[in-house]
This record gives C-alpha cells, sequence and structure tokens, in this order.
C-alpha cells in the first residue's frame, strides 16, 4: 500500500468542500461522532440532509465569520491507498495558499462547474499546477446533476479545457463528471451517466501510479546534519545524516562534494540505523566517506558524472506570500532545503499574470500572491537543479531575517 | 527494496526522520514532550532511528499532573534508561502550590488546562527553544490546520491567522528570542498509521493498552476507571470489566473501551472495525465546547 497526496482547487461554489466530504463519507473515513457533531451543526437545515462541505470545516474563528483560513490537511485510507488531501480555500491568499497546499501533492483536482465551463480561476488554478510541476492532473467536472447528466456539456468542456492543457503543457491530464452532491461517480460508476467509459474518481485516485514521480536517476543528497556520537565505542564515527533528495546511491559509488569540489568514495551506508547497501530517495540515510573531508549542514554529496548547477547568481520565479511587500535593497536569507545563504534580489525582470500567463511590467513592486520573475545573488554559490527538471533539489524559500517569516516560493530555472 | 519503492509506512516514517534532523539541526535547546502514550512512545522509536547509532540528541519532558495511570509512569522511566535519554519531569502539583492555582472540583477533576502553566514554567526554567510533540492533524479540527513547524509567542499562544507558510520538505525554525518552536513530525500519521507501524516496528507499550481487569463507573455512556483520583458517587454502580486504553492520559479525563483484545493484532482489529473517534471515545474533557482545543491550543497548550 503506498501513498498518494493530493490537493483540490476550485472557485467558491464548485462544491470543493462538498466533494472532499464526499470522499471521506463515501468511503467510510466518517466516524460516528463527528457525524453526529456534523448533524448537530445541520439541524436548522430544512431538507433534513447533512452538509457534507461542513466536514471540512475548521476553526471556531472561521465559522463565525464564514471564512477558510489557509490549508487544512484530511486523511483517509481505502484498502488500497492512504490518500492525503491539501484541502485550501478559495479566497483571496488562493495564490500562496494553493501554492503551499500543491508544493506537496502528486496530484490535482481541478473543479469545475458544469454550468459555467472553464472560467477565469479553472485557468488560475491549471497555471499554478503547470508552474509546480505537479504529475497528475484531474478535471471533475461537477454538478453534472444540474445539466441533466448530458454528455454534450462534458465533452463542450473537455475541448474546451484540453485547449488550456495544451497551452501550459500539462501532462497527465484526465476528465471525469461527477456530482460531488449526489455521489455520481465518486465511488461507484453512476447509472445516470451510462456514456461515461472511465472510472469513478476513488478507483481513479487509487489507481493512479505515482512511482515515476520519484527521480531515481540524478543523484542528489543533501547533509543535514553531522552524526559523531563520540563515545567510547564509537570514538572515529562520522557519518552524513540527511534525506535522499533523488537518484540511488551505492557502497563504492564515486562521489563529489558540493560546493567544496572534492572527490571521494561511499565507504559505508545506513538507513534506519542498519548498514546497507544501497539507498534511494526519498530514504532517510546516514553517508560514510573514505576520506577525511570538512563537510557540514547544508553541503551536498553528488555522484561525480551526474553534477547538478552550481552558481550564485541565477533565475528564479518568486511566488511572493507576506503581506509585506518585496524590499528590493533588502537581504532575504535563502533556504535551500537545509542550507542557508544570505541572498538579495538583483533585477525583477518580468511579473507573470497568474490569470493569462502574460508577462507584465513588474513596476509598483511586488505584493502578496503575486508571481515574478528575478534575478538573485546569493552570498555563498548554490548547488541545485532546474526546477522543472528535479522539483525536490530546484525550490527554496525565502525569510525575512527581521521577522523570521517565510515570505516566498522560489523555483530555480 | 529492489523496487526502489517505499510503503506509505515507510514514506510517513522518512519525513518524520527528516524533521527530527532538521529540529536537532535548527535548534539550541529542543527537548521531546512526553506524555507516556502511544504518540509520543512512536516520537522516542522515531528519534532513536533518526540519530542512531548516536544518542538522542535532546531530553524526554514529562509534564506530570499527578493524574497518571501508574502503569504508564513505570513505562516512562524504563523506557528513558533504554534509549538512554535524560529525562526531565515537573509536577502539575508543584505549579498548583507554587502559583496558587485553584484546582478543577468536580467528580472528574481535569488537570489537563493547568498542563499548560507547568510546561510554560519548564520552558522557562531550561531555555527549551523547541518542543516536540506527538498531535497528529487527524485527531482533531484545529491540528488539521496547524503548521509542522508552529511558532509561539512568548505566552505559548498559537495564531492560527499568522502560519508561516509550509513549502516542500523545507522547515523554517527562526524564532526571536523568547519564542518557541513547536514540532509535531507526526502530524501526518493517524491512528491506525501509528498502530500499524508500532506493529511493524515491534514497539514497547504501557500494558494498559491491552485488555485487562478493571473496576469502572459509566459516566454519559463511557467507562471511567476508579482510582485514588476517580471516587464513586453513592448513586454508582461499580462494574467489573475487561477493558483496554485506546490513548493514555490523565485517569480522570480517560475513557476506557470495553474490550478482550489482549494482543496487537486483536487491537488493531478492534480499531479498525470501531466507527468511533479516538478522542470522541475516550477524552472526556473534549466534549465541553466544540471548540475546546483550538481555545487550549490559543492559551499555550501543546
Amino acid at each position: 500500500m503506498d501513498l498518494l497526496r493530493f490537493i483540490t482547487a476550485g472557485s467558491v461554489d464548485d462544491g470543493k468542500s462538498t466533494l472532499i466530504g464526499r470522499l471521506l463519507y463515501d468511503s467510510k473515513n466518517i466516524l460516528i461522532d463527528q457525524l453526529e457533531a456534523l448533524e448537530k451543526s445541520t439541524k436548522n437545515r430544512t431538507d433534513g440532509s447533512v452538509d457534507l462541505a461542513l466536514l471540512t470545516d475548521g476553526l471556531r474563528a472561521e465559522r463565525e465569520q464564514g471564512i477558510t483560513i489557509d490549508v487544512a490537511y484530511r486523511y483517509f485510507t481505502t484498502p488500497k491507498r492512504k490518500f492525503i488531501i491539501a484541502d485550501a480555500p478559495g479566497h483571496v491568499q488562493y495564490t500562496r495558499n494553493m501554492i503551499t497546499g500543491a508544493s506537496h501533492a502528486n496530484l490535482i483536482i481541478i473543479l469545475i462547474d458544469a454550468r459555467q465551463g472553464v472560467v477565469e480561476q479553472t485557468r488560475r488554478h491549471s497555471i499554478i499546477a503547470s508552474l509546480l510541476r505537479i504529475p497528475h492532473v484531474v478535471v471533475a467536472i461537477n454538478k453534472m446533476d444540474l445539466v441533466d447528466y448530458s454528455q454534450d456539456v462534458y465533452n463542450n468542456i473537455l475541448i474546451e479545457y484540453s485547449k488550456v492543457a495544451k497551452q501550459l503543457e500539462l501532462k497527465n491530464v484526465s476528465y471525469i463528471p461527477i456530482s460531488a452532491l449526489n455521489g455520481d461517480n465518486i465511488v461507484e460508476k453512476s447509472d445516470l451517466m451510462g456514456w461515461y467509459e472511465g472510472e469513478p474518481l476513488l478507483e481513479f485516485l487509487e489507481k493512479v501510479s505515482v512511482r515515476s514521480d520519484v527521480n531515481l536517476t540524478d543523484s542528489r543528497f543533501q547533509v543535514q546534519l553531522v552524526i559523531r556520537p563520540q563515545t567510547e565505542q564509537l570514538h572515529d564515527y562520522r557519518g552524513y545524516a540527511g534525506k535522499i533528495i533523488s537518484g540511488i546511491y551505492r557502497k563504492g559509488d564515486k562521489v563529489t562534494v558540493l560546493p567544496q569540489q572534492i572527490n571521494s568514495t561511499i565507504s559505508k551506508l545506513e538507513t534506519g540505523g542498519l548498514e546497507v547497501d544501497e539507498v534511494f530517495a526519498p530514504q532517510p540515510a546516514i553517508i560514510h566517506l573514505a576520506d577525511d573531508i570538512d563537510i557540514s549542514r547544508g553541503d551536498t554529496i553528488v555522484k561525480s558524472d551526474n553534477l547538478p548547477l552550481i552558481n550564485n547568481e541565477l533565475e528564479v520565479l518568486l511566488c511572493w506570500m507576506d503581506e509585506k511587500p518585496l524590499q528590493p535593497g533588502n537581504k532575504y536569507l535563502l533556504q535551500h532545503n537545509s542550507r542557508l545563504v544570505k541572498s538579495s534580489i538583483k533585477k525583477i525582470e518580468y511579473k507573470l499574470d497568474v490569470n493569462s500567463l502574460q508577462k507584465q511590467s513588474a513596476e509598483g513592486g511586488v505584493k502578496l500572491n503575486e508571481v515574478v520573475k528575478v534575478i538573485i545573488k546569493t552570498a555563498s554559490p548554490l548547488v541545485y537543479d532546474s526546477y522543472p527538471k528535479l522539483n525536490a533539489n530546484g525550490s527554496a524559500v525565502l525569510i525575512d531575517e527581521t521577522s523570521n517569516n517565510t515570505v516566498a516560493a522560489v523555483l530555480f530555472q | 527494496m529492489s523496487s526502489y519503492q517505499l510503503n506509505y509506512l515507510e514514506q510517513l516514517e522518512t519525513e518524520s526522520i527528516h524533521i527530527f534532523r532538521e529540529v536537532a539541526a535548527q535548534f539550541e535547546r529542543p527537548a521531546l514532550l512526553f506524555s507516556g502514550g502511544k504518540d509520543s512512545i512512536t516520537l522516542v522509536h522515531l528519534a532513536r532511528k533518526a540519530f542512531s547509532p548516536g544518542a538522542i540528541p535532546f531530553p524526554l519532558v514529562h509534564i506530570d499532573t499527578g493524574h497518571n495511570f501508574p502503569e504508564a509512569l513505570q513505562f516512562r522511566d524504563w523506557l528513558a534508561k533504554e534509549v538512554r535519554a535524560e529525562l526531565v519531569v515537573r509536577k502539575v502539583e508543584d505549579t498548583i502550590l507554587e502559583r496558587k492555582l485553584t484546582e478543577p472540583k468536580g467528580k472528574f477533576p481535569s488537570r489537563n488546562w493547568l498542563q499548560t502553566y507547568t510546561l510554560l514554567d519548564t520552558i522557562e526554567e531550561f531555555k527549551f527553544d523547541c518542543c516536540i510533540g506527538g498531535a497528529r492533524r487527524d485527531e482533531e479540527k484545529a491540528r488539521a490546520k496547524e503548521r509542522i513547524f508552529s511558532v509561539r509567542d512568548e505566552f505559548g499562544q498559537w495564531d492560527p491567522k499568522l502560519q508561516r507558510p509550509e513549502l516542500w520538505s523545507i522547515y523554517n525554525g527562526r524564532i526571536h528570542k523568547g519564542e518557541n518552536v513547536r514540532v509535531f513530525p507526526i502530524s501526518n500519521w493517524t491512528e491506525l498509521d501509528i498502530w500499524n507501524y508500532i506493529r511493524n516496528e515491534k514497539i514497547d507499550l504501557p500494558s494498559i493498552y491491552f485488555a485487562h481487569e478493571r473496576d469502572v463507573i459509566e459516566h454519559e455512556g463511557q467507562l471511567v476507571a476508579l482510582s485514588q483520583h476517580v471516587q464513586p458517587a453513592e448513586d454508582d454502580v461499580i462494574l467489573k470489566k475487561s477493558v483496554r486504553y485506546r490513548t493514555v492520559g490523565d485517569m480522570t479525563c480517560t475513557a476506557a473501551v470495553e474490550s478482550n483484545a489482549a494482543t496487537l493484532d486483536e487491537v488493531i482489529n478492534e480499531i479498525i472495525s470501531t466507527r468511533i473517534s479516538e478522542r470522541g471515545e475516550t477524552r472526556i474533557d473534549d466534549k465541553v465546547t466544540e471548540a475546546a482545543m483550538e481555545d487550549r491550543k490559543k492559551n499555550g497548550y501543546f
């Protein structure tokens, strides 16, 4: 049994909460006392039905104000898979929340209201899916009950969206007509849409292959901390602990330590407290090298025949996430996995309109939820890959040194 | 191994170990908040794996309400020795005396709320800049929204509206002096994931997680064990039942589950077939208001 992380995207009335509620409810992941609490809070409804959307409701502060703060995580399990849903609300700070949720996702469900078809929000969500290279896209055409389960409506939306998908170079796009409210094509195939030949949504989510989402070709490992117990028995023990970001490492591999540019050989590998012959992404590991080299947190160990990029001036896409706009002259800390370096924005090239993908002038500054292409300069060289090539080694965050807040997502180009 | 694929428990373990190592590298004085329950026992196991062959590089801190199950306390002392970790115990009892706090009254007097005082005092005493906790997002609504690295102000307060974005597996633990980060390495685990992991890894648990006989009374449909902290009222009927605990909290606010499950497999089978949530079935204190946890977190609770 494996794990699938996905995010749901939809505009305010597309039925996103109802869909998540339906998945939890129909896969029998809602328990009696949670249902009772739900029934209690919906007892004023005239039709007597349970409002599934309330299952994803969070804090009292939100209920009082009728808003959703931020990203919430939901869990459900079927006999085939464990699922983690990042539930990002469709309100003002949507870009920030969606990028946060999408950064953990193997798959995105884009909800389209069958009555509306592809709207501006759909385009925006798809652009973010494409910027973040989410490997799988499911277009869930919802509220089919309100268009008489019409195949024509479904086909027209499919044709319309495939143009968007083509323009954005989205890969692995699938289309499923559903009614989250009535449960059509969620767990069971709907009798009312006999013309639909594909799988219901849950079955699709259970089957979609996420194996190839992990890069096992380009070996990257960054040191999180150096383990030196310095006890009597382990007097000379010195291991580099970290996570295999991508690829496979084997005992005896010729490796290069970066940015020092020093070559060595893997003399010993450990994972979970056991010595092993090989480790692969995303396993945690401890690497030992044959030579005594000065290595510390944030340094990278790669195979010598497959090197990443090393630069201290690089082109990146920035998604700004702070209320305080980007201050062009300021220094920001850049955190690339476990590596922390000082940086500054050297030049803002353009702003990207997330509704149209048009490049715009960046005059007027960079504010919350805006995406910009910039040139960033770092105090010491970064060891990285481009985000499109290798997400896990191509992403970073910017931190405001004075507030300590995470203020931007960084995608290396 | 040759398939280069991790199953879901291995993926969760991988994430948790990565978080533990980030904590050890980013903070000067971290501590692991140890309750004696299965979640914090799992945390200790994960920490051991993260730093092996080295020792766990931070102390286990237990905020002892004085209402704990004796079996859980014995287990705590045994485990700390077993993993060679430093154990710090601070008692709510002492805080009550020192700060002249008012003890809650009633039949099931919960010191749950008072724990926060002792916790904040302990953080202050040892200058802990990070406290690792075993909270899971599936437990409760407020927890579903909390970050893995959750920054608290100098009063320990959580502000759900001012959380840092948490992207990819990059954790920003930078804080100002006086602030503190709560880190939850098993955020993405569910109750069943924990049980399955305990079974796979053969992790030892206190005996009260398995069926045993106890004198209990019934309170609003829940079974509460009699002890020095819970005395029967005149009209209470004392029953002898075979029970186990699904969570281990205070004797005054944790309900028992009627059960004959004596092995891990039997316990897991019961949990799979149960239709009531963990908190709903076993916590007497969460029913007070719908937003009980949200309120406690905002006030510096774990």
